[in-house]
């Protein structure tokens, strides 16, 4: 456990309820990610507005590294997938969060904290994969 | 005046995500590791995430509507389906293989990763893919 970050990872937990709380209270909007990109690649029917407010929040998130290095060194994230792990999981990630309406942020966060139900499960299911695929990558294949 | 307070948001969001290590694919992947060296940091987030944001969803639909009196947009959807579950399987399968999921990839984009790169066209292509294959 000598990666084990309570503190740091509470802090950052609390910035993001910060951002949701601003986004829903502000805006009334909810801050999924994965549906905010997604609406994004629709260019049919869209109402007015319809850009605007998801472009400047992918932008805050585009911008936020740099915004941090202001203050810090940017913690190097550590990829050990290759490009084709990289492309198969990029795929189910966009397909899986548009079939299922949701990722860690739509469902994990802003569902569980409207203690919605659907989230509940979507939550349980994503989890439960991700603790499988997981075990299976590193201690079967 | 609600430009600067969405781009602010993202920008938040972001700094949370960096500050809480969730844009570590090995530490994503060290928090999915229940068999190995286990790091429950990132069940932390998520608490703390919430421990906010409850509060504000309490607020927003007991007022019904914005600070700025205008209408609050909360998904409709109750049912529990399979596209629920099975969408939220392949988003899990997926985030386990490459420790990103969408928030984190964007801003792993942003900093410049050209892994990121690759992961976030891919999750724009299955987006789509989707979009092509269940057109309403």
């Amino acid at each position: 456990m000598e990666n084990f970050t309570p503190i740091t990872s509470f802090i950052g937990g609390l910035l993001i309820g910060v951002s949701t709380s601003m986004l829903i209270l502000f805006m009334g909007k909810i801050a999924g990610i994965s549906g905010i990109v997604a609406s994004l690649l629709q260019f049919k029917n869209t109402p007015k507005g319809h850009y605007m407010w998801r472009l400047l929040f992918i932008a805050g998130l585009l911008i936020s590294s740099t915004v941090y290095q202001v203050f810090s060194p940017l913690p190097a994230p550590e990829i050990s997938a290759s490009t084709t792990t990289l492309i198969v999981a990029g795929l189910l990630v966009g397909f899986g969060t548009k079939m299922g309406s949701g990722c860690t942020s739509g469902h994990g966060v802003c569902g569980l904290s409207r203690l919605s139900l659907r989230s509940l499960i979507a939550t349980i299911s994503f989890m439960f994969t991700g603790f499988v695929v997981c075990y299976l990558m590193l201690h079967v294949v | 005046m609600k430009n600067i307070i969405t781009f602010s948001a993202g920008l938040i969001f972001g700094l949370g995500l960096i500050i809480s290590g969730m844009t570590n694919p090995s530490k994503v992947i060290g928090f999915l590791d229940l068999a190995g060296k286990w790091d429950p940091s990132l069940a932390f987030v998520m608490l703390g995430a919430i421990a906010v944001a409850f509060f504000a969803f309490r607020k927003a639909e007991s007022k019904g509507t914005t600070i700025f009196d205008e209408t609050i947009h909360l998904p409709a959807k109750t049912h529990i389906t399979k596209e629920l579950i099975i969408g939220s399987m392949l988003f899990g399968a997926g985030w386990a293989l490459a420790g990103f999921c969408p928030g984190p990839a964007i801003v792993a984009l942003g900093a410049g990763y050209l892994q990121a790169l690759i992961f976030v066209i891919a999750m724009l292509a299955g987006m789509a893919a989707h979009e092509y294959l269940y057109k309403k």
